[in-house]
């Protein structure tokens, strides 16, 4: 009998291991020979902790689970209080296209063994056969945007690093996956870490690099600890093939999730932005050419690389080609990591696949793509999920997070929080954004209280404008867009009037 | 445990990253790790060890959020306070814990039991509200959980 528990950071923290212990402590109890992997998550956090058992119709699963419910799955399965059937045929799962994270739940993430019978390993394989120029035109062709948020063509970085001339030059794979509503970047690490390996030592040959670093935040132990063990196993078994990989790991600050200010943390300094140009991929770590990718986009490489550039454009819409690994999360019945082709609208992704509000209320608000992406009301959740629709709605798909807010959500407060935000993880190089988030958190503190003065919301709008083009980067540059759309689509909790129903 | 602060062991830790390009961060981290905090002797010596000027340390380890300058109680629990937590009014879950302990973020208990301090974000934003107690996850807390697991901490 073969039973998968995760060893997945969200599963762990509603008591996976005590799960596994009492499971195998029953197995025991009831003679039964039982074998526990310890899988990734498949990204339903709903039903997690999720307990899978091998049968011969395939994985059937049983969530969330108890420790009460662990005497039930050695009896009658189809009757367990928390069966689920198939894993594969549960909706959420069966609706999406995973490409990048296809594996991800279903093999044991420390098995290279695994990795290779589920198709891993094809990718390098085939780029080994390649030469660097046809490597970085396959990546250019496929369409792929950089997945941080910023959404350059990762083909057109890759191919400045190519052709730049060094002694040295590195990939640096941000993993400072610090924004609220995001966990891509963990799942990957904690559920096929070995496809990131892949990833980068496809990018180490496209662009000729030898050394590269992933840079994770320390506020992910459990994703530091296997990617740790996976990239031992992989140096061990050649993966590499002497490109020196190694995890570095981040303290705290947000703001080095910015890639100049990643760049200096790698370099042991303050995590203080850089003036571009010069860009990183001429001028990067220690001056070197640099590629500096997101996690996933590093993650999606594999897959066009074994399958091919046109495989992966086939997905998408408009400019924007290929999945996004869409998380849905906060106050939303089905959150969880939903990888699908961009084109679906916001509304089917709160709605249909998330369900709502998990407390049952209506959806006031959801803000896309982090700290510093827009609040969209659900009047606007016909806008189809793609990097130019979300831009001409003045917000951000940034790394792909959707956190919803029920209708008890106070819009001024969440503004004042992106204002007080900016203030806790300003670098501090731009007085716009180390100076104004703090004086903005102070006027929208009186507004919150009641105590506005005449003016005050035109000074919050007019600081907004000085924080948008006085920042160097996105910190200080998006922090308006929450405050923005906040005051936009929810004016009556600024003092207001609220908007009619026709023009919402 | 953290460990009392000994020269010998913060120079092996130093030695052993020394030659890692950009240093720094691994030394620091592990610094913290064993001896529970960067205080000044440890500036000194990784100024000194690096070739760089005490400010230039000093101005690292004040940058990160993680790096404490004086030992935490002899627990942390980081509590989540970005917009996936707020949204499952994980706000109101830490103001009331915070009240109970007589406490405000950052600080620790009178008996240097225990150190509430926020975290921005954990990844556990589809199970919210989280937090983290000693480098351990918690998800889906609601008041009285959370009273719980400030309580686990002994």
């Amino acid at each position: 009998m073969r039973i998968f528990v995760p060893r997945d950071a969200a599963a762990l923290a509603l008591g996976a291991d005590k799960l596994t212990a009492a499971i195998a402590a029953e197995a025991a109890r009831q003679g039964v020979e039982a074998t526990i992997i310890r899988n990734g998550s498949r990204g339903m956090f709903w039903l997690e902790p999720l307990v899978e058992i091998e049968t011969p119709e395939g994985r059937v699963g049983f969530g969330p689970m108890t420790l009460a419910d662990v005497p039930g799955l050695f009896a009658d399965l189809p009757a367990h209080p928390k069966a689920l059937g198939l894993v594969e045929a549960i909706p959420f799962l069966a609706r999406q296209q995973r490409l990048t994270f296809a594996r991800c739940g279903v093999i044991d993430p420390l098995s290279l063994n695994d990795y290779r019978a589920h198709g891993g390993l094809a990718g390098l394989e085939r780029a080994r056969g390649m030469t660097a120029e046809a490597i970085c035109a396959e990546v250019t062709k496929s369409g792929l945007r950089g997945r941080g948020g910023a959404g350059f063509p990762t083909g057109v970085k890759w191919e400045t690093v190519r052709k730049a001339e060094a002694a040295q030059k590195y990939i640096v794979c941000n993993a400072d996956e610090g924004d609220s509503g995001t966990f891509a970047d963990r799942l990957i690490m904690e559920a096929d870490p070995f496809l990131l390996i892949e990833g980068i030592a496809i990018a180490g040959r496209a662009v000729g690099a030898s050394r590269g670093y992933v840079y994770c935040r320390s506020e992910y132990p459990n994703a530091i600890k296997i990617f740790n063990e996976a990239l031992r196993i992989a140096t061990t078994a050649g993966m590499l093939e002497g490109f020196a990989l190694e995890l570095r790991v981040g303290a705290g600050a947000y703001v080095c999730g910015e890639e100049t200010s990643l760049l200096e943390s790698l370099e042991g300094k303050r995590g203080m932005v850089r003036a571009k140009p010069p860009i990183p991929a001429l001028h990067g770590l220690f001056g070197q050419p640099t590629v500096v990718n997101n996690l996933i986009s590093l993650a999606t490489i594999p897959y066009i690389l074994a399958e091919g550039a046109e495989a992966y454009a086939a997905f998408g819409m408009g400019r924007s080609r290929g999945t996004m690994p869409v998380q849905l999360a906060g106050n939303i019945k089905h959150g969880g990591l939903f990888e699908v082709a961009f084109g679906i609208t916001l509304g089917e992704l709160v709605n249909d696949i998330g369900g709502g509000t998990t407390t049952g209320r209506p959806v006031r608000a959801v803000q896309a793509g982090g700290p510093l992406g827009a609040y969209f009301a659900p009047s606007q959740f016909d806008t189809p999920y793609d990097y130019e629709a979300f831009a001409a709605c003045k917000g951000l798909i940034g790394h792909g997070g959707l956190v919803v807010f029920d209708d008890t959500a106070n819009m001024a407060k969440m503004a004042r929080f992106a204002m007080e935000f900016c203030a806790h993880e300003s670098c501090g190089k731009c007085t716009p954004c180390r100076i104004g988030a703090v004086r903005g958190a102070e006027v929208l503190d009186r507004m919150v209280a009641g105590h506005a003065r005449p003016g005050d919301l035109d000074l919050v709008k007019d600081l907004c404008e000085t924080m948008k083009f006085g920042s160097l980067c996105a910190l200080g540059g998006f922090t308006p867009y929450p405050v923005m759309s906040a005051i936009e689509h929810f004016p009556e909790d600024f003092g207001g009037a609220p908007l009619p129903l026709a023009a919402e | 445990m953290a460990e009392i602060w000994n020269l010998q062991r913060a120079q092996e830790i130093i030695a052993r990253h020394k030659a890692q390009e950009g240093p720094m961060l691994p030394i620091l981290h592990e610094l913290q790790d064993r001896f529970g905090s960067i205080g000044e002797e440890a500036i000194r010596l990784v100024a000194q060890s690096l070739n760089i000027t005490r400010a230039e340390v000093y101005g690292v380890v004040s940058f990160y959020h993680d790096f404490r300058q004086a030992p935490a109680g002899r627990h942390v629990l980081k509590i989540c306070r970005a917009e996936a937590c707020q949204s499952m009014g994980g706000e109101d879950y830490a103001a009331a814990l915070l009240h109970s302990l007589g406490l405000e973020w950052g600080q620790t208990t009178k008996d240097g039991r225990l150190t509430i301090e926020p975290v921005y974000c954990l990844g556990l934003c589809a199970c919210a509200p989280n937090a983290m107690l000693d480098g351990q996850p918690r998800a889906r807390l609601d008041a009285t959980t959370l009273q719980a697991l400030a309580g686990e901490a002994v």
